[in-house]
């Protein structure tokens, strides 16, 4: 069951603003969602080992070979605020 | 009464000795370039951008994974490590989780009771640089903050270390010695800013530990936890409780100040890197190891059966690879146990002096000074001047020598100097033998006026002396 | 004009720029809201040039659609999100470079549901795109825009991204034929993430050939997708018809929750397949009831990573005066996500945090591997397996977006296919009233040249592919 604390702590962690109308109705989805997923807890899942991913691949590299960079004209282009070559960003504290 | 501190550190070594980026083919070389002028799609982690490993950064890891006597992981996967950060463009750190390159290891260290000591190395992994933050001002106080990526994607290496230090200075010692290491395996030229970077961890016995993040440079090490000590007790005496919390080392108050994050906020929520699939590394170890170069303890070892000199020099010697290698050029030209003494008692402490590095003097030099030392052509003061103006002014051994006249006087004049002096001064010698010491100095200072200061004062006054004796 | 090839020769003898400017008349006449940017100044010029003096190539002279997340240099990749607007990369995907080195031209970018997460095309931040077979009824997600406007002849093909069915939906729904590579296949560089362990991009055209040419220029290995795989063979064979091949038909795909007419239209397909040589039996694949919530946590919780660089420092939206580092974000993620975004990455956080990753994240990654594992067992014995791509035919616009939980229902016979990473392909099997359904051919691994021909050879067989919804 998630209340509306666990909600706010996601928030919180994911960095993503909830107003405080915005809480309840995310409790009340968030709770029927996660009803659907329990569903996963019926499967018997001892001895299976979990898929990161479907190819089987490994040791794939690149060479340290030193390449060209983005100009910094081409890193800024998108920047919505800048400064002297740097993006600006919000204060740390 | 030291035991009661306890210090792990995590340690983030850049391997700049790549030509290239952890996942992207941006040059490394980027400390003098402007702001973000060494990027790319890739670590400036834009929407659609994938990484791909930089072989050689694998290599460097195992190379200093099997330096530091870790075991080597036959599978290793990389991880995200999700945190919000301005300097971390894709909102996660590519960075090992389970399955670390490297784990087990250990470096010895001498502690502050002076024994030597095996330090237990926790692990050491892999992971990507996060780019750099540019305050204008102090960090708490700055309006906003600048940032430039080029340090982003920067291959690290992360070594953690066990709690098993007890002091800054055992810290510091630690670090010496890893610095060493790394740059015996030329992984890392620790001379850029920036590469090498520790977060401490530190708390007295029975208490929460606070962590000191992201200490750039030893001194600043030693001074974070000796302020961190100091705080702690002050704490502890007050039967206050210690905040389990980040704090940041201010450089300029050379104080700890916490970074209001929230008590157990890091939830890094680790799961793996799902665009990179797992290194098998298993069968690199055996010629990664066949290629290790000598690390400093066997040095030290060696330099102490093959040119005779003790232990001490040894390890003064042994600490910088550049050192041990200017020790051994010189050694093959002049007596070994001399030039030992010179370098590691009189060179070293003249370069430190100035803050330089040994690159500032030419073996060759000290080739020939160490010959004419034990030639006894210059005297000891001779050769340390000789060894200050190269630093100071520059030219060349034999030049200084014969501009400032430092050649030794025959043996036999001096002798015959002595003779004559002592001859000629028989109320200081019995002054002397009164009980009155610095009568002998009346005699050095006839015999240097025979000899015109060619004399080495030290030699002559010993002369003297077992003259004088001897009536 | 219906093959590829026959229009290659069409813009030969006449005029591409003519061609590709009727092409853009017509979207600006539509109502299909189809595409969120057309590059006209650089694909006419393109046009312009190729008229003059026409190159070789794959795909000599013709114009493609590309979804918003497809990044193309210098024309605006937003994701259909507020979040990206105005964000121009610096750089082509991968396929984008495959696609110009055989000669195409870049005519625009298509709607999607915000960040591709949907089934209906109805989150986007420009508004739902509309089935050109019925204008009230959703196109199908997330690659809506790519489906509609080769549908609606706004587009002669165009290339979509499928990461729960995202190709294959918007392609039944629009009764043309679309495409999901076994994952690997095609190079991922370039493709905006939404779950990059699930996710492919697939071709949407109105034939299988067509989707066979595409698949010739984009697949193969790329250094720079390190999940990347060497490319197969897709044209030849093609038309080999299917004599001898053994198709599985699921017993898990029928039934409850599947619309009656679909359920009709897809043995229909199955008896024209046997009419041409193949056969088929019964098969289990008995986890396909858990594969929808093993998705919805997988690919939650790698959205909650992958949409993380949204900050909006580097590029996107940044509004208003800066505070603090972390409220600021906060601010800026909350107004440029919309609210599906906002609940899969807070539900993905929610699913890795500490304590419930064992229960959700992990838990949905074993259940994976028995999902892989029912198709491995399945593949023992058939070559391709076949059932409905969709459950239902298009719903209608607003019909379902208010439950998420319903929409997300809808993608059951098409998130396994993602799960085990096989090939997929729709192709149009039939209506229901007005509107198109589809067949979905799932093959083994890499095995995308059966799974061609088998679609080869039904379309052959059937005029379902003829069928053009009215002037819209």
């Amino acid at each position: 069951m998630i209340t509306r604390e666990d909600v706010e702590h996601i928030s919180w962690l994911a960095s993503i603003k909830i107003e405080d109308e915005e809480k309840d109705e995310f409790v009340e989805q968030f709770n029927s969602i996660l009803d659907y997923f329990h569903q996963l807890d019926e499967v018997d899942t001892e001895d299976v080992e979990p898929t990161y991913r479907v190819v089987d691949l490994a040791n794939v590299f690149r060479e340290d070979k030193a390449c060209k960079s983005l100009s910094q004209e081409e890193a800024l282009k998108n920047a919505p605020r800048r400064e002297n070559g740097y993006f600006k960003s919000p204060r740390i504290v | 009464m030291e035991n009661d501190v306890i210090i792990g550190l995590e340690i983030h070594v850049q391997l700049n000795r790549l030509q290239s980026k952890m996942f992207c083919g941006c040059s490394t070389a980027y400390h003098s370039s402007e702001p973000n002028t060494h990027t790319c799609p890739v670590c400036l982690g834009l929407p659609g951008s994938l990484p791909v490993l930089n072989k050689k950064a694998v290599e460097y890891g195992i190379k200093v994974g099997l330096a530091l006597n870790c075991q080597i992981e036959e599978e290793t996967l990389f991880y995200r490590k999700n945190y919000y950060y301005p300097d971390l463009p894709k909102g996660f750190q590519i960075s090992q989780y389970d399955y670390p390159l490297a784990t087990k290891g250990r470096i010895m260290i001498r502690g502050d009771d002076g024994a030597e000591r095996n330090i237990r190395i926790n692990r050491a992994h892999m992971e990507e640089d996060p780019g750099r933050l540019v305050h204008a001002g102090t960090i708490d106080k700055a309006k906003y903050t600048m940032v430039d990526y080029n340090r982003c994607g920067m291959p690290l290496l992360e070594v953690v270390t066990e709690p098993d230090l007890h002091s800054p200075k055992e810290a510091r010692a630690f670090l010496d010695k890893l610095k060493s290491i790394l740059e015996y395996l030329d992984v890392f030229d620790g001379s850029l800013e920036g590469s090498m970077r520790v977060d401490a961890n530190i708390s007295l016995k029975g208490g929460d530990r606070s962590e000191v993040k992201n200490i750039s440079g030893f001194k600043g090490v030693e001074k974070a936890l000796s302020y961190e000590i100091t705080r702690q007790k002050n704490l502890q005496r007050r039967n206050i409780k210690v905040v389990q919390e980040t704090r940041h080392f201010d450089e300029i108050r050379n104080i700890t100040v916490s970074i209001r994050s929230k008590v157990g906020a890091h939830d890094y929520r680790y799961f793996p890197e799902c665009d990179l699939v797992p290194l098998r590394i298993a069968s690199w170890v055996p010629a990664v190891k066949a290629q290790l170069p000598e690390l400093p303890d066997a040095k030290r070892e060696r330099f102490v059966k093959q040119y005779g000199m003790t232990d001490d020099h040894a390890k003064s010697l042994t600490s910088e690879i550049k050192v041990a290698n200017f020790y051994e050029a010189v050694a093959a030209k002049a007596p070994p146990k001399l030039t030992a003494v010179w370098v590691a008692d009189v060179l070293k402490g003249e370069l430190n002096y100035r803050d330089q590095g040994i690159d500032r003097f030419s073996p060759e030099h000290m080739v020939e000074i160490v010959n004419m030392l034990s030639a006894d052509k210059i005297t000891e003061d001779g050769a340390v001047e000789i060894i200050r103006t190269l630093l100071d002014k520059g030219g060349s051994p034999q030049e200084i020598v014969k501009d400032r006249g430092l050649g030794k006087a025959e043996d036999e004049a001096v002798v015959k100097a002595v003779k004559e002096a002592v001859a000629e001064a028989p109320a200081a010698v019995a002054d002397y033998k009164a009980g009155g010491q610095k009568a002998l100095n009346y005699i050095v200072g006839l015999v240097m006026k025979k000899t015109r200061g060619k004399a080495d004062p030290g030699e002559v006054h010993r002369l003297v002396k077992a003259e004088v004796d001897k009536l | 004009m219906n093959m590829l090839s026959q229009l290659k020769d069409h813009l030969l003898a006449n005029s591409s720029e003519e061609y590709l400017s009727k092409l853009f008349e017509k979207v600006e006449n539509s109502r299909l809201n189809a595409f969120t940017t057309l590059a006209k100044e650089s694909a006419l010029a393109r046009a312009r040039e190729f008229d003059r003096k026409p190159w070789g190539g794959l795909m000599a002279g013709v114009p493609i659609a590309i979804k918003e997340c497809i990044s193309t240099r210098g024309i605006e990749s937003n994701c259909s999100s507020r979040i990206l607007k105005g964000y121009v990369p610096p750089y082509d995907a991968h396929v984008i470079e495959r696609l110009k080195a055989e000669g195409a031209v870049i005519m625009g970018k298509t709607n999607m549901d915000e960040f591709a997460m949907g089934t209906s095309t109805e989150t986007s931040c420009f508004g739902p795109t509309r089935n050109p077979w019925d204008l009230n009824c959703v196109p199908g997600g997330s690659s809506g825009g790519s489906a509609a406007c080769v549908a609606g002849g706004e587009a002669p093909c165009a290339l979509g991204s499928d990461t729960g069915g995202s190709v294959r939906c918007p392609a039944s729904f629009c009764g043309i034929v679309g495409l999901k590579p076994t994952y690997g296949l095609v190079s991922r560089f370039g493709l905006i993430a939404y779950a990059n362990s699930l996710e492919q991009i697939g071709p949407l055209t109105t034939n299988v050939e067509d989707t066979a040419l595409l698949m010739e220029v984009i697949a193969g290995h790329d250094w720079r997708d390190s999940t990347s795989a060497e490319k197969g063979s897709y044209l030849p064979g093609i038309k080999d018809g299917v004599k001898g091949l053994k198709i599985g038909i699921p017993k898990e795909y029928f039934g409850e929750g599947v619309d009656p007419q679909v359920e009709k239209s897809v043995w229909d397909a199955i008896s024209t397949l046997e009419g041409l040589g193949a056969s088929w039996r019964e098969v289990s694949l008995p986890h396909t009831k858990y594969a929808l919530a093993a998705y919805y946590v997988i690919a939650m919780s790698e959205a909650s990573s992958n949409l993380a660089r949204f900050d909006g420092l580097r590029y996107g939206l940044r509004v208003g005066e800066d505070k603090d580092w972390h409220t600021t974000f906060s601010e800026i993620r909350s107004q440029g996500f919309g609210p599906e975004v906002k609940r899969r990455i807070l539900l993905g956080t929610y699913a890795l945090s500490a304590g419930y990753y064992g229960r959700y994240y992990l838990k949905a990654l074993k259940v994976r591997t028995l999902i892989k594992d029912d198709f491995l067992k399945a593949f023992k014995d058939v070559d391709i397996v076949a059932g409905p791509t969709m459950p239902i035919p298009a719903f209608r616009i607003g019909e379902r977006i208010n439950d998420p939980l319903s929409l997300y229902l809808a993608d059951v016979f098409t998130v396994p296919i993602n799960l085990a990473g096989v090939p997929a392909i729709s192709v149009p099997c039939g209506f229901a009233d007005r509107l198109p359904i589809g067949l979905q051919l799932i093959g083994k691994h890499f095995d995308e040249a059966t799974v061609l021909r088998a679609a080869h050879a039904f379309e052959e067989a059937t005029p379902f592919h003829e069928k053009r919804p009215e002037v819209v």
